[in-house]
């Protein structure tokens, strides 16, 4: 019978006193836990992915958006900008600049987020090829691990993208096939949840649909046409399937042929389509190495450019307000916007961390309490022990012994509380925001919160602790 | 061996309230009877024997040690071995069974925990059957035999009664006073009882009156 079974003992001859002073240090304990790995998981998150980015251009609006839309994924971006407005920017031989990469968004696949882009940006994300290869081509995709994984994506898969960042079937790019090329290996950066395939591909996607042609819904039956799949048979020798528009050059495709805008003009050239097999190819017309975004005409459009600059001088933050004052862009500076957004956060966590506090401060005078009125109802058994040969140290430590059990337990439930919140937590937020968070992630601050805690208990215990050590016995029993 | 000389003790630490006790002397193995009516500091006078408070003069020797002249931790440890205490209304730590409670008070006192003695002396109390019922669970009667198991244990040499028959009927304080008595004898105890039990007049030969 040590010191710590009998104060066991003692607690459990009280199991719902010690269960209401459990259960509130645990809540005290595991808010303050949740809010820690909330915390440090999405600045994580929010730091892994500033992947060296200094600057990121895009249309007006709100600088935070851009920055989320862009370089997180999480938000609608603020609208597009025109290819020339960007070219300097794009020239590798800019003096400020080291690389720049381009992004059109706008598409996803099952809320995978299709980016347009080219292969520089596998480099700032540090993102290595696990299986396959590097889009090249038009409408050859490269996807981030976890889009492989959650939507059964395969190497030579192919799927349709849908319009917008929501799955939705009616928005169905019905026509536009990207093919799997490639899955890259999980890099911990938001490149894990993106499909990345060529500029190129977003235009031959869009192109025809902000076209104003009125004939878009009285032709169904052009539009039929265009299932590339069943064609592709008899491409070769019947060359007049309605709709394909591949003698015209771009520059016409709006008045003659309305089959919504295709336009396939520009690769149409390049291919000789009468030795062509195209058997098998849904869109093989398209499949194209591009060309490099500055040899494209300057009304195109991207949705944004991410920029890494040489160096960062007052000429590299010159051009920030150059843009920002003098073009229809604008500039933003991740790191600036991130910290404007944990500030935001802020003030919501600071509310939280009051109330945890507050939990604990109660929590804590719940033991103290029960403490105290346990020691008032055990005041002959404690002299009794008296009696029978234990010091007043001793009985000081079972006391103290008790309030430490009980924080360490409310501890330990509150530290289960959290990572299994957390993980329940995890699941929404991946389903939200596209970014995994996990619940089995263990901090150093955990120990804090645990030697905080046993300190707390100490605490808590210290006075009802004294008043035992100080029991005299013949005081006490001589009032019974 | 249990002799005191000079006892006296001052309630508050003022002179106005002080209690003279008579010298008292009881050999080794002997059972006395401390008679006095309420308020004449029967119980006071158990409590300084036991070493439980300090007197304002005089010394309480049992067996060779003055206890009033040790301090903290060894008069604990001491009155934890040598001294059984059975009190007028019979504590016991709530959360521990009858059991349990013999083992801590073997423990508290720094003497091995002998679960074969306990056995022995809970088969004797005639409560082998209430041994792992928590003290709560027994009956006024079980309950003072189980705290006459708890003086006993540890096999003090000096066993201190206080009232031990007051809330019993007249059947149970028989069997109190025989087991006292018995279990005394069988470890050569002194036995002192403080009472005010007229029934227990005719039992004991040797007596005190305050």
């Amino acid at each position: 019978m040590n010191l710590l079974r009998l104060s066991w003992k003692n607690l459990t001859f009280k199991p719902l006193s010690m269960l209401l002073s459990i259960t509130l240090f645990a809540l005290g304990v595991g808010l303050i836990s949740l809010l820690f790995l909330l915390q440090h998981q999405l600045q994580d998150k929010f730091e892994k992915n500033l992947a060296g980015v200094d600057l990121v251009i895009g249309a007006k609006g709100s600088p935070l958006q851009l920055i989320l839309s862009s370089m997180y994924h999480v938000d609608a971006p603020t609208g597009n900008i025109e290819l020339g407005a960007v070219k300097p920017f794009l020239n590798p031989k800019h003096p400020l600049i080291e690389t720049a990469i381009p992004l059109s968004m706008g598409d996803n696949y099952r809320t995978f987020r299709i980016i347009g882009t080219n292969s520089d940006i596998l480099d700032i994300y540090e993102a290595k090829i696990a299986q396959g290869k590097v889009w090249e081509r038009n409408f050859e995709v490269t996807i981030g691990s976890k889009v492989a994984r959650d939507a059964g994506l395969k190497l030579g898969d192919t799927f349709s993208s849908s319009h917008g960042f929501v799955e939705d079937d009616n928005l169905g790019h019905e026509h536009t096939a990207f093919k799997v090329v490639g899955i890259l290996a999980t890099s911990g950066t938001v490149l894990d949840q993106l499909i990345l395939t060529t500029n190129q591909s977003y235009w031959l996607t869009h192109d025809h649909g902000p076209a104003p042609t009125p004939a878009a819904t009285g032709e169904e039956n052009d539009h039929d046409g265009h299932d590339h799949g069943d064609d592709a048979h008899d491409h070769g020798d019947e060359h007049d399937h309605e709709g394909h528009d591949h003698g015209d050059d771009a520059h016409d495709h709006g008045d003659e042929h309305d089959h919504e805008g295709h336009d396939h003009g520009d690769d149409a050239h390049e291919h000789d389509h009468e030795g062509h097999d195209h058997e098998g190819h849904d869109h093989g017309v398209e499949k194209t190495v591009p060309k490099p975004l500055l040899e494209e005409p300057a009304e195109k459009q991207i949705t944004a450019l991410l920029v890494r600059f040489k160096g960062r001088n007052y000429q590299a933050l010159n051009m920030q307000r150059n843009i920002n004052e003098n073009t229809e862009m604008q500039a933003a500076t991740p790191a600036i916007e991130i910290n404007r957004l944990y500030s935001l956060m802020d003030s919501g966590e600071q509310a939280l961390r009051i109330l945890a506090f507050v939990i604990i401060i109660v929590s804590a005078l719940s033991i103290f309490i029960s403490l105290l009125s346990s020691l008032r109802e055990r005041k002959y058994e404690l002299a009794l022990m008296r009696v029978m040969g234990s010091s007043h140290s001793k009985l000081f430590m079972l006391i103290l012994v008790e309030g430490l059990i009980l924080a360490l337990l409310g501890w330990a439930l509150g530290f289960l509380v959290s990572h299994g919140s957390m993980h329940l937590f995890a699941g929404q937020l991946a389903e939200a925001y596209g970014y995994d968070f996990s619940g089995w992630i263990f901090l150093p601050q955990e120990w804090l919160v645990l030697l905080g805690s046993l300190a707390l208990g100490i605490v808590a215990a210290i006075l009802p602790a004294m008043k035992a050590g100080q029991t005299d016995i013949s005081e006490t029993l001589l009032k019974e | 061996m249990l002799s005191t000389r000079n006892l006296s003790f001052a309630f508050g630490g003022s002179a106005s309230k002080t209690l003279q006790f008579p010298d008292i002397t009881c050999p080794t193995g002997e059972h006395w009877l401390l008679l006095g009516q309420s308020g004449s500091g029967k119980t006071t006078l158990l409590h300084l024997l036991a070493g439980l408070r300090t007197p304002q003069s005089g010394t309480v020797n049992i067996n060779g040690t003055a206890i009033n002249e040790l301090t903290g931790t060894a008069l604990d440890r001491f009155r934890g071995r040598e001294i059984g205490v059975v009190f007028q209304q019979s504590h016991f730590v709530r959360a521990l069974s009858i059991r349990e409670n013999l083992a801590l008070c073997r423990q508290l006192a720094g003497l091995p925990p002998s679960s074969k003695k306990i056995t022995a002396l809970l088969k004797q109390l005639n409560i082998t059957d209430k041994q792992h019922d928590l003290p709560q669970e027994l009956s006024v009667g079980e309950q003072q035999r189980a705290a006459i198991a708890r003086a006993l244990i540890n096999e003090p040499s000096l066993i201190l009664a206080d009232e031990p028959t007051s809330a019993l009927d007249d059947k149970n304080t028989d069997q109190v006073i025989d087991l006292l008595k018995a279990q005394a004898t069988a470890a050569n105890a002194t036995l002192v009882i403080v009472t005010h039990d007229n029934r227990l007049k005719s039992v004991f030969e040797q007596r005190i009156e305050l």
